[in-house]
């Protein structure tokens, strides 16, 4: 039964509600990042990672809070404790592992201010998930970040070859490529129903 | 006088000229979440506007106080108290707003218009000054969601502010209050915004380092097409 629910946690926040197409978390290093697809699966490498741990160090701080009668605090408990977080993943990392610093570390300081990080540890709390399930979504929603930006680095390389009218050079056709992106995961729709129902 | 000109430009600056939405490229987040209709478009501006004004006053304030290694977690954390002020205030007198926003109100800390504004103007500006450029940046950023809103409501629910617009035999198209829809409207809204940009001879909006608070310890613009910008400078 937990499995079921772990399962389709996981697949939600993959793919019905991926948290760059359909919930518009993290756009800026969406649209900024996805140019190169190394440089795209670093950075969500980095989110990932960052996402999992944030989630597993502000889910039992925001039950001493709640117990406290301090939930008003949540907000900025929350960003300072991802700061520090970042901070400190990347000073034990270039001190411990620099293989996996000089891959994934120079992404870190941008997470700080990533809207999803932020945003999948005030989901956990809002949606009231146990911390199994709050784990699982964070991991989830990790993945779902790296699956929309692999792919949209792929579509931007083939824009990259392709002849834009000139009006729609740059941005504006990157967004509209990102629009028939979102729309083809509209298609998940109905998905994880449909398999648990 | 010559004062009182230079604040109103602080102030116009950021409608049209630095629109920091259209023309600098920053908050993409909200601008694509809480368009889907014209009234919590407004109410994440004015929620914005708060926000931006109250803590560019307060950095401003401080800016001497701040040591320099530091600045960039205090403004967090100034900007994270106002943000729950704002939090509080819309739970407390508008609940049905509180409930379209959604997430999108707390993450308002981490809003890159509002640190980009700390870091780019407020750190280095005297009080007055910042809070004209918080309040026109406030505003220009409002004007851009509200024109977002305005068009993705109007197009995918016939209505303007909940009053039935189109008549009822013209079936809206859902698909522009949809997640695709919001890329698609912000993606010709900036064709628009660069094609006027182009008549007066001004460069293309671009996401670029230039606005990002964390552009000069981020190591990535190394990388990227950022480099191209530093170098230019």
């Amino acid at each position: 039964m937990t499995m079921k629910i772990f399962f389709s946690v996981l697949l939600t926040a993959i793919l019905t509600n991926n948290y760059i197409l359909s919930k518009f978390l993290g756009i800026c290093p969406f649209l900024g990042v996805s140019k190169k697809l190394n440089t795209a699966v670093g950075m969500s490498a980095a989110v990932i990672f960052v996402m999992t741990l944030a989630s597993a160090v502000t889910y039992p701080l925001n039950t001493f809070l709640v117990n406290h009668d301090l939930g008003y605090l949540q907000t900025i408990v929350f960003i300072l404790v991802i700061a520090a977080l970042v901070q400190l993943v990347e000073i034990v990392l270039r001190k411990y592992i620099p293989a996996l610093y000089n891959s994934l570390g120079i992404y870190l300081p941008l997470i700080t201010t990533n809207c999803a990080v932020l945003g999948v540890t005030i989901l956990n709390i809002d949606a009231g998930y146990t911390f199994g399930e709050a784990m699982v979504n964070s991991i989830g929603a990790g993945l779902g970040f790296l699956v929309a930006m692999v792919m949209f680095a792929g579509v931007r390389e083939r824009l990259d070859s392709c002849n834009v009218p000139k009006f729609l050079q740059g941005l504006p056709i990157t967004l509209v490529a990102a629009s028939l992106t979102s729309l083809s995961f509209m298609g998940f729709t109905g998905l994880v129903e449909g398999i648990f129902a | 006088m010559a004062e009182k000109k230079t604040l109103r430009q602080e102030f116009s600056k950021g409608l049209i000229k630095e629109n920091p939405v259209l023309r600098l490229v920053l908050g993409t987040c909200p601008t694509l979440a809480t368009t889907t209709s014209l009234e919590s478009a407004i109410g994440m501006g004015l929620s914005v506007i708060l926000v931006l004004v109250c803590s560019n006053i307060v950095i401003s304030a401080l800016r001497k106080v701040i040591p320099e290694k530091v600045r960039i977690p205090c403004y967090i954390v100034v900007i994270a108290g106002f943000v729950t002020v704002v939090q509080m205030l819309v739970k407390g007198f508008l609940p049905d707003l509180d409930k379209q926003l959604g997430v999108y109100l707390p993450l308002i800390v981490v809003n890159c218009i509002i640190l980009g504004r700390a870091e780019a103007f407020a750190g280095k500006n005297p009080v007055l000054a910042s809070a004209c450029d918080g309040l026109g940046m406030g505003v220009g950023f409002t004007a851009a969601l509200a024109l977002m809103g305005g068009i993705r409501e109007l197009l995918g629910s016939g209505s303007l502010l909940g009053f039935q617009i189109l008549p009822e035999a013209i079936s809206p198209m859902t698909i522009f209050v949809l997640a695709p829809g919001g890329f698609f409207v912000f993606g010709m809204l900036m064709a628009c915004a660069n094609k006027l940009a182009e008549r007066k001879g001004k460069p293309k909006a671009q996401l670029s380092c230039q606005g990002c608070p964390l552009s000069e310890t981020c190591s990535i613009a190394e990388k990227t097409a950022c480099q191209k910008a530093k170098e230019e400078k």
